[in-house]
């Protein structure tokens, strides 16, 4: 029995080998100049790349960014050291119930509140979307980096007679700085393969970046498309975008990794 | 006087005055805060309140019928969500069948039995599985995993155990079997790194009580450790299964996306995610678009479910951990 838990660790570890292996093997080898700096020619024709896909990915990412991280960082302020037990309590679940909800779903509801009302698909409501399934992570992430800051700082602050939110601003957010930031970029790393709240937001579009209220295409929706597509040149791209993708992501997370390591010890 | 020593304590983290006699910058401050920390509230209902509107038309039309109706037709604007909700339970169970057992062994693994120097890679290489986008995942199943369940999986089975419906009909491929397996890649990460944070929890004077007793590693782990963190292990699998209900990318990229009720695990079908994923954005007219959202509700409905469950019985053990520790 003690010998199939470690045939079990071993399972999860090879099927993690199995797909990055393949994912990468595959990817790199249809990766190629071309492919980065032109954009997507009509379905059928050989050659084309995914330069707009990968501005695209970039300008959601950043406009989620935009609009979680405010947000999110000061729900993660009233948390740690503004908030009464019972509110601060509430606002806790609100946060964790936001981050189980399927990212479809966050998408039906970005279609509802964006795109229905303004009667097209866009870059911003694929921001929103994503925005959307940022925020909680940011917050409880927030809060937590911001408690970990020792009272005796706040109270240091306090004693020379600045005031509270000045307190906070120039001393417990520096001082959490690197948590915080890790919380960030975690989220950043989610959002960024995150393909189901895109696909009736966003939409796709082999165009590039045109302007917030028109549509745009990103690597995961590229991904989608060009795995169901009977073309094998774009099934192609569609593993050298994985590749990208599973780069920039496991990048991050890595790094993350490595930075709160150096924290803790 | 020692009564109120703790209140006493609180108020001085605070800053000891009343919030009414504080600094406006402080005031105004700490209010733009619970702004903020309102908006995730507001978020939330928001979303309970939009998703019901866009609903509506489908609400209206097809009333509580809607969850037990087969059809699903655009043409004739006649729309249920049976085969959806059975095909989103069937394969979230056939992935927890194949989840459970191994994570819960990669759990104890990494808990009890690694020794130190395995513990913190192992985790972390299990845990970059659940870093990897569904999309890539869902590549991954169309390409590989696939072909591979087409044969020699489904062929295996069907052969072996043909008798059983479960097994019966052509081997596609894509369909239930492998959006399970897929699942239970998908949810492999979560359940293990939650297991293992409950098993870490466990007091090591239960373990120690159980060697003194002259019990074996595997009787050790067996009566002392898994029960008592039994609730702790169900939230797990429990947040796991929530996970599992709401996948979409990969789960898409694999079903096939038929719309039938068949015993066969064989056979495509589609998942509530899948149905929305794939029809959405080409849906046209209110009735139709209506029923994809009423979708996303029953979707919204069930995990909500299941994540408050599940964030309650993870909750009470993690408690227990720290008022031990």
């Amino acid at each position: 029995m003690l010998g199939m838990s470690g045939i079990a660790a071993g399972f999860g570890i090879l099927m993690l080998a199995l797909i990055l292996g393949y994912t990468l093997a595959h990817g790199i080898a249809y990766l190629n100049l071309d492919l980065l700096t032109q954009s997507a020619k009509p379905a059928g024709e050989i050659g084309g790349g995914i330069r707009n896909e990968i501005i695209g990915t970039f300008m959601l990412v950043a406009l989620a960014s935009l609009m979680a991280i405010p947000v999110g960082l000061m729900a993660g302020i009233f948390l740690s050291d503004f908030g009464n037990t019972r509110v601060a309590s509430g606002v806790r679940f609100a946060a964790d119930i936001l981050a189980g909800v399927p990212s479809i779903v966050v998408g039906v509801f970005a279609y509802a509140i964006v795109v229905r009302p303004m009667h097209a698909y866009s870059a911003l409501a694929g921001g929103v979307a994503l925005a959307i399934i940022m925020v909680p992570v940011v917050a409880r992430t927030a809060e937590e980096s911001l408690r970990l800051v020792p009272n005796s700082m706040r109270e240091a602050a306090l004693a020379l007679g600045i005031t509270r939110w000045r307190a906070v601003v120039g001393v417990v957010i520096p001082g959490a700085l690197t948590g915080i930031a890790t919380g960030v970029l975690l989220s950043v790393a989610r959002v960024a393969g995150e393909t189901a709240p895109l696909i009736f937001t966003a939409l796709g579009s082999f165009f590039g970046f045109q302007g917030l209220l028109q549509p745009i295409g990103a690597l995961p929706l590229l991904i989608y498309n060009y795995a169901l597509s009977p073309y094998s040149d774009q099934n192609q791209q569609a593993w050298a975008a994985a590749f990208l993708l599973v780069l920039m992501i496991l990048g991050i997370s890595i790094l993350v990794r490595w930075v709160s390591r150096r924290r803790h010890t | 006087m020692k009564a109120s020593a703790p209140e006493l304590t609180k108020d001085h983290a605070k800053g000891g005055i009343p919030r009414r006699h504080w600094r406006i910058g402080d005031r105004i401050f700490s209010n733009l805060t619970l702004v903020f920390a309102m908006a995730v509230v507001g978020i939330l209902i928001g979303m309970i309140i939009a998703l019901n509107i866009d609903a509506l038309p489908a609400i209206r039309k097809f009333g509580p019928a809607f969850i037990w109706s087969l059809s699903w037709d655009p043409v004739k604007e006649s729309f249920g969500a049976l085969p959806a909700v059975y095909g989103t339970l069937l394969s979230s169970a056939i992935s927890l069948i194949i989840a459970i057992p191994i994570s819960l062994g990669a759990a104890i693994f990494l808990v009890e039995l690694a020794p130190a120097w395995i513990r913190a890679p192992g985790s972390f290489l299990i845990e970059m599985l659940a870093a990897i986008p569904s999309v890539i995942i869902g590549l991954w199943g169309l390409f590989v995993l696939v072909p591979f369940v087409r044969s020699p999986i489904e062929q295996w089975l069907g052969s072996r155990l043909g008798f059983l419906p479960f097994f019966q009909g052509p081997p596609f491929g894509v369909g239930f079997l492998a959006a399970g397996i897929i699942l239970a890649i998908m949810v492999i990460p979560i359940i293990t790194a939650m297991s293992r944070d409950v098993m870490r929890a466990v007091p090591a004077s239960q373990r120690e009580a159980m060697l003194a007793l002259g019990a074996t590693r595997w009787e050790m782990i067996r009566r002392a450790v898994l029960p008592y963190c039994r609730s702790g292990l169900v939230g797990a699998v429990i947040l796991g299964l929530g996970r599992a209900l709401g996948e979409t990318m990969a789960v898409t990229m694999v079903i096939g996306n038929s719309y039938a009720l068949t015993a066969s695990l064989f056979s495509p079908g589609a998942t509530i995610a899948s149905k929305i994923a794939s029809e959405f954005s080409e849906a046209t007219g209110d009735v139709f678009i209506g029923s994809l959202v009423e979708l996303a509700l029953v979707l919204f409905a069930v995990t909500l479910a299941v994540n408050v469950v599940a964030r309650l019985l993870v909750w009470r053990m993690t408690v227990v951990k720290t008022t031990r520790e």
